[in-house]
């Protein structure tokens, strides 16, 4: 049993209790068994912490003038700290999110390398000396945009924390996070790793609590400068809408997707294109915002990989998120799992081949079996809306106009990938497809350093990489009279 | 770094050539002795390199730089994990390092400190732009697509001096490594004993075998071989002006390796009427006395408003007075300033400051030698230079401080950018509208204002004219280390 050292309310460096001293349970997906109580945060903490982050960032205050080499070394600290304590985590996150533990082990290690990308940028987060017309002297400088709310998800509790963390901490804003209420703990536990990286009292808070509530309140604070926000496009939209009746503060969204994986005949590695198709659906119990959950396969090969795909689905060990066999865990909570078997009964009724499983498990916890749809039309509930479960669904295409067309046939624009080896196809799907990121002959492949985001509905900006500091700073133009300009 | 205490006799580590990620001896066996400044006793001896070694790391680097060696299939926040361990094993010996030194430089003790530690920080701030080296997508008409890689030189020869011989060698290295190099290094045949310790970094850091070489000895034989080799393709030199001429036609009579040059200069400081002399005279002179005065980017040429031009000289004697006390021995406490580094300089500082005296400038204060042993010199101030004598135009690289009236901003101006140099000029002053009009005028590299020594690892540094060719330091400064290609595709 996982000892859980931290479920109170961060700020001030410091635990505090929630003013209306509620609580609400952590729970283990596995088994549906508590693991502990965690304070429930509301708008009351939101407004003590909201004015403590104000406080921490005036002109004057010690975080405004700090070296900016000096905020990477404590980055670099809290990415050491991470490797120390991986097992840990990587324990706490199995047991709060169902996350097999050696993907939870991965995504301790890919966050901490991460950190460490964000910190290199801190000293050279850099304007511009602009030779403007007249007289003048002109730059432009990069500042902090200010307070920053990030509202994090349950399907990558730490690397989705992480990803906000890190870079609001290097453009040196102040961060108060708010963690999903299905997966706090993990959050809270970096929290304590950010007093030890050193990090001063008011720059970093983590509120575990609801969205209407805690999340609410964040998204419509007048003193919060900035929200960034993973998680669904319904929630997306009420944070900008929430941002127009505030504050107008600047928001960043990172969404779902239905993302079209396209495979071609000329692809000469039809077993490799098959698993990768599967993984990409199947990952982390499907419940990945660029899940590959729309796989159109050229009628040439359609059969012979439906096949594949049903000996994959069969072979796909289903255990316990802590056995080092298991390669399918449980789904977050009953939630999910009542809108995915709803879903999945769709499928069936709306006339899909189940290729394999479609049912749930009989046990404790929240299990339902890898599923694997084939011939599905593009009208279906299975072909339209994100499922956020372990479905891959089959669909046939004959030509590349045609499946592009269809691939762009969706409200979202997340992710999508091509397998071919036709340098002319790859290049042409690659520019076609309405998505943030496109894959060549794999999915899912991602650094820090390569930007990541939605097109139309799957959201708004870019996360990883040089442009997603932009998200978390202000530009300040300087123009300065001069007596006589020289070129 | 705080209470760190020095060595004050530090064992010498390392004495040989570093070829491969091993020590080994030169090819002919000779070896060099070292001197220790302050004392002028002689401390070690060092293998002497020449061609033949210089051909062996040549060799090691190109092969380490081989098409899928580790190097460079290395991935890039990898290489930046390896600088940064470079720079914790560098934090953790700084005591030893900077004693080190002092010893074979004749730095204060505090001095060399503060050289490690602005050289830790170089190293993180280049480890943590490995993987920011990005290249762009280019819109191409046509139905084409186009895009740039920024690829590494290849194999670099670093060439670095003896008045910031750690610094110097780490400000090479970190940009060589960052920008996914392999390098030869001839460390300064005055003072080499700290970057030969690089190989032992090296190793503990994890760098492949073949990227870092060092080869000790002299210009005219180590030097001159990595100069003219066939097969390096950049040189880094960090020196006298003299030397960056002849590598600049070395490289036309060989391969066109890429050049960049740090050299010399006579940078003027520019002090006008409503300057307050308190506050102005112990920074211009410190300006100028910096590292014993061996230092490119001194404060040589001290151009001052003739309405405080008397004033600001009776007070520049008083201050250089003051600072005798405290010349001496480099690993005592207080000591703010240590010898020069060796008798080849000493000398032709002396002769300087007699042609000074010749020449018609009035010696306020200084002028010969302190003490019986050691190369230390007095602080030593001339007023009444004119431009046109050899205190005011060749480098003199000592404690010699000139002062120069001038009555007009445009004058001083003018003045200031009548030189073959251009590597700093100054401006000490609050308005604000001078500053700025000043910092567009002047031809300089760097522009100071209200301060000396202002740099930092992001601030590219670098000369106009003759004091050099290029910029280090900044995402700037790893451009020369990189080669732009440019991949464009028929589709």
């Amino acid at each position: 049993m996982t000892t859980v050292k931290y479920t109170k309310l961060f700020y001030n460096n410091d635990w505090h209790n929630a003013v209306s001293g509620r609580t609400f349970p952590a729970v283990n997906p596995a088994d549906g068994s508590k693991l502990c109580d965690v304070a429930e945060a509301d708008s009351s903490d939101v407004d003590i912490a909201v004015g403590l982050a104000k406080k921490t960032f005036e002109i004057g205050a010690p975080w405004r003038s700090i070296d900016a080499s000096k905020r990477g070394l404590m980055l670099l600290k809290l990415a050491d700290l991470y490797e120390r304590d991986i097992d840990y985590l990587a324990e706490l996150e199995t047991a709060n999110c169902g996350k097999l533990l050696s993907d939870s082990k991965g995504d301790v290690k890919f966050s901490a390398g991460v950190i460490r990308y964000y910190a290199g940028w801190c000293d050279k987060i850099c304007g511009q000396n602009i030779p403007c017309d007249g007289d003048y002297f002109a730059v432009t400088k990069k500042q902090p945009v200010g307070v920053c709310a990030a509202i994090t998800p349950w399907n990558y509790p730490i690397a989705m924390f992480t990803l906000k963390l890190a870079p609001i901490l290097a453009c040196g804003n102040v961060f108060i996070g708010k963690p999903a209420e299905q997966s706090p703990l993990t959050a809270l536990y970096i929290a304590a790793l950010c007093v030890e990286a050193g990090f001063p009292p008011g720059v970093v808070a983590v509120l575990p609590g609801y969205g209407p509530t805690a999340g609410a309140a964040l998204a419509n604070n007048m003193e919060v400068n900035k929200i960034t926000f993973t998680g669904s496009t319904e929630v997306g939209k009420l944070i900008m809408k929430a941002s127009g009746d505030s504050n107008l503060k600047r928001v960043t969204l990172e969404l779902g997707g239905k993302s079209p994986n396209i495979i071609f005949a000329d692809y000469d590695n039809l077993e490799y294109a098959a698993m990768v198709a599967q993984e990409a659906a199947m990952t982390n119990m499907g419940q990945c915002c660029c899940a590959g959950t729309r796989t159109f396969v050229q009628e040439q090969i359609y059969d012979k990989f439906v096949e594949m795909s049903r000996v994959l689905a069969e072979a796909r060990v289903v255990g316990s998120p802590k056995d080092d066999m298991s390669q399918h865990g449980p789904q977050i909570d009953k939630c999910q799992k009542d809108k995915i078997m709803e879903l999945i009964e769709s499928g069936k009724k709306e006339g899909a081949k189940v290729v394999y499983g479609g049912m749930s498990l009989d046990k404790e916890g929240f299990w339902v079996e890898p599923t694997v749809f084939a011939d599905v039309g593009d009208e279906m509930r299975i072909a339209k809306e994100e499922i956020f479960g372990p479905v891959q669904s089959i669909f046939k295409f004959k030509t590349l106009e045609e499946v592009v067309k269809r691939a762009n046939n969706t409200q979202y624009g997340l992710g999508g990938a091509v397998f071919t080896k036709d340098i002319d196809k790859a290049y042409t799907v690659a520019s076609s497809i309405d998505a943030g990121t496109v894959w060549i002959n794999c999915y899912n492949a991602g650094e820090a350093n390569t930007p990541f985001g939605g097109f139309k509905m799957s959201g708004i900006g870019r996360e990883y990489g040089e442009e997603s500091l932009n998200n978390y700073l202000e530009t300040k133009t300087v123009i300065l009279q001069v007596p006589k300009k020289i070129n | 770094m705080e209470n760190v205490k020095a060595f004050k006799n530090p064992l010498i580590w390392r004495t040989q050539l570093f070829i491969n990620n091993e020590y080994v001896n030169s090819v002919s066996g000779k070896t060099f002795e070292i001197e220790n400044p302050s004392t002028e006793d002689i401390i070690c001896r060092v293998q002497e390199g020449d061609k033949a070694d210089v051909d062996k790391a040549v060799s090691a680097a190109r092969r380490a730089m081989e098409r899928n060696s580790p190097w460079r299939t290395m991935d890039s926040a990898d290489r930046g994990k390896i600088i940064h361990k470079m720079a914790d094993i560098i934090e953790r010996d700084a005591a030893y390092i900077a004693s080190l030194e002092t010893m074979d430089n004749g730095k204060p003790f505090a001095s060399a400190l503060g050289d490690v530690g602005f050289s830790v920080a170089i190293l993180r701030y280049y480890a943590g732009l490995c993987d920011k080296i990005e290249g762009k997508t280019l819109a191409m008409p046509n139905g084409k697509f186009g895009y740039t890689r920024y690829e590494p030189v290849g194999v670099v020869a670093a060439i670095t001096p003896w008045n910031f011989p750690f610094l110097m060698s780490t400000l090479k290295v970190s940009q060589i490594l960052a920008a996914g190099n392999a390098f030869v290094l001839k460390p300064p045949e005055q003072t080499p004993l700290t970057s030969l310790l690089y190989g032992d970094v090296a190793i503990e850091a994890g760098v492949p075998p073949g990227i870092v070489n060092i080869i000790c000895g002299f210009g005219p034989t180590a030097g001159a071989a990595l100069t003219a080799h066939k097969d390096v393709n950049k040189v880094a030199f960090t020196g006298s002006r003299e030397v960056g001429h002849i590598i600049q036609k070395a490289s036309g009579e060989s391969n066109l390796k890429r050049v960049t040059l740090e050299l010399g200069g006579k940078s003027a400081l520019i002090i006008g009427k409503s300057a307050d002399l308190e506050k102005v005279v112990p920074l211009a002179q410190d300006g100028c006395y910096v590292n014993m005065g061996q230092t490119c980017c001194a404060l040589t040429r001290t151009f001052v408003h003739e309405d405080v031009y008397d004033e600001f000289v009776r007070l520049s004697a008083e201050y250089a007075n003051e600072s005798r006390a405290k010349i001496g021995d480099p690993f005592q406490d207080g000591i703010k300033y240590g010898p020069q580094v060796d008798k080849v300089q000493f000398d032709k500082i002396l002769d300087l400051i007699e042609s000074g005296k010749k020449e018609g400038a009035k010696l306020e204060c200084g002028g010969g030698r302190l003490n019986e042993k050691g190369y230390f010199l007095e602080p030593t101030v001339f007023s009444n230079v004119t431009d046109n004598m050899r205190i005011a135009q060749e480098e003199i690289f000592g404690p010699v401080q000139q002062i120069m009236k001038f009555s007009s901003l445009e004058e001083a101006i003018d003045r200031a950018n009548d030189s073959d140099y251009g590597l700093v000029a100054a401006v000490f002053t609050n308005d604000l509208s001078e500053a700025l009009y000043l910092s567009q005028e002047l031809e300089a590299g760097q522009i100071w204002v209200n301060d000396f020594m202002l740099m930092a690892p992001n601030t590219p540094f670098g000369g106009y004219k003759q004091s050099g060719i290029g910029r280090e330091l900044g995402f700037d400064g790893l451009l020369s280390y990189l080669e732009i290609k440019t991949v464009l595709v028929k589709l």
